[in-house]
């Protein structure tokens, strides 16, 4: 076992460079499109942002990523491995992250909006230094665990050849027929990984707290 | 006699199908404080928000310095600029420090910069006796404290007409105490006021003029004498119950 683990450890562990390239670059994708479709689900023309979201969350992930990896060639729009999963993972998690914002909103009381009003602010100031703040604050818990969750989806783009850490295992456990402990290993990290985020998460919320909050 | 600062014409008022203000006419001159009383769902709050069109009228016309604000043309913004709005929850922004609740809207609204806006938030917040409190966020406040801060707010714009919409009802006796103080300094600087209250003896001590509502419609109107002597039996019978009830809510 401490062979097995001297050999393959660092190998598989490589792979975590490739899943967090990946996990950050389609959270950030997913929180510009999530903004974009917040502002749009509150426009009047709200019901375009439903058209894109509902049929998102309720498609599963891997056959987002076939379209996208295998579906689009076919019009012509041929997109290498990489920018097919960043591409699918983005698109997947900014419905979800629409969402998060949507609530986080719905979450202000009426009546500081109402206060606003009164104040004399227009709505896009309402919307800047009133509810935008606040529901940014609300949303943190919300978004870290989507961009755990997009971490561990990431797997997923192991199906269509990213060598990353999910596919490092399948590599290992190929090679050495013991797929028990390689796979423990990618097991291990990614949880290691997430922990540590959704660890951080909770200073993240301590330090935007408002001061003399006492609710949840 | 001074000008004309506010003036409803049969306003009729609501929230979906069902009407709150059934037709209500009042007019406001410069300075005046009126004080308007009734039971709970007399459509005294709505009746507020109406007046700065927070509450969309259906019909009727509110008329605020002159301009007509149910025209359609009118910019609400502006006018609701020349206004002050106490609402009974206080409203502050919590995620802003106090003083910040108070400066921000005179640099988006009245075009301050950042450090007159704070110098005059200042200022406001000495006048309502938190001149201490500007650096902490209004959630470390009591309730009395941050209803103080949100008169201070209103009292910024400097606003032709302040609307407060039952000030201390959500608030314990003691604190009720200082919120009633801080407006009756308030109430000696000249601005018009309406103030919806239970508060028998502030409305007593500070009203020019006294509108009691019921279901949607003022059913007697007149001097501070009449909180004495109503000369209706539904003002007799609203007055004796928040007269003998100590503290109504």
């Amino acid at each position: 076992m401490v062979d097995f683990l001297v050999e393959n450890f660092l190998f598989i562990a490589e792979g975590i460079v490739t899943t967090l390239q990946i996990t950050l670059l389609s959270f950030t994708l997913g929180l510009a499109l999530g903004s974009l479709l917040l502002a749009l689900g509150l426009s009047p023309l709200g019901f375009l942002s439903r058209l894109y979201i509902e049929p998102v969350r309720g498609t599963p992930l891997l056959v987002q990523i076939f379209v996208i990896y295998f579906g689009l060639p076919s019009l012509g729009v041929k997109l290498d491995a990489f920018t097919s999963a960043v591409l699918a993972l983005g698109l997947n998690s900014a419905a979800y992250q629409a969402e998060i914002f949507r609530s986080a909103v719905k979450g202000i009381p009426d009546s500081q909006i109402l206060s606003a009003e009164a104040l004399g602010f227009s709505y896009l100031q309402t919307l800047r230094y009133v509810i935008l703040p606040q529901a940014l604050r609300i949303s943190i818990p919300a978004l870290v665990n989507e961009f755990v969750t997009v971490l561990k989806e990431s797997s997923l783009a192991s199906v269509i050849g990213i060598v990353e850490l999910t596919r490092r295992g399948e590599y290992v456990a190929a090679r050495t027929y013991r797929a028990f402990e390689a796979y423990l290993i990618v097991a291990l990290i990614y949880f290691v990984v997430c922990y540590l985020f959704s660890h951080g998460s909770r200073r993240l919320e301590k330090r935007f707290r408002i001061p003399g909050y006492t609710g949840a | 006699m001074s000008g004309e600062v506010l003036r409803l014409e049969n306003v009729v008022a609501g929230y979906e199908e069902k009407a709150v203000i059934k037709g209500v006419s009042l007019s406001v001159r410069e300075g005046e404080k009126v004080v308007i009383m009734g039971p709970s769902g007399s459509g005294k709050s709505t009746l507020l928000k109406t007046a700065v069109l927070l509450v969309r009228p259906w019909s009727g016309r509110v008329v605020l310095d002159g301009e007509d604000l149910t025209s359609g043309r009118a910019d609400l913004r502006r006018a609701r600029a020349k206004t002050g709005f106490v609402f009974q929850s206080y409203n502050l922004f919590p995620h802003m420090k106090v003083i910040d609740n108070v400066a921000l809207p005179l640099r988006l609204v009245k075009g301050y910069s950042k450090e007159a806006a704070r110098r005059k938030a200042l200022e406001m917040l000495k006048l309502v006796g938190l001149g201490d409190c500007g650096e902490k966020y209004p959630l470390q406040l009591s309730g009395g404290q941050q209803q103080r801060v949100a008169i201070a707010r209103a009292l910024a714009m400097d606003p032709i007409i302040l609307f407060l919409d039952e000030p201390t009802s959500a608030l314990d006796p003691e604190l009720k105490a200082e919120v009633l103080e801080t407006l009756r300094d308030v109430a000696h600087r000249g601005i018009a006021m309406v103030v919806v209250t239970h508060e028998l003896d502030f409305a007593r001590e500070v009203a020019d003029r006294v509108v009691i509502m019921e279901d949607g419609v003022i059913v007697e109107e007149g001097d501070a004498s009449l909180l004495w002597s109503p000369k209706t039996e539904r003002a007799r019978r609203f007055l004796r119950v928040i007269g003998t009830a100590s503290a109504p809510t």
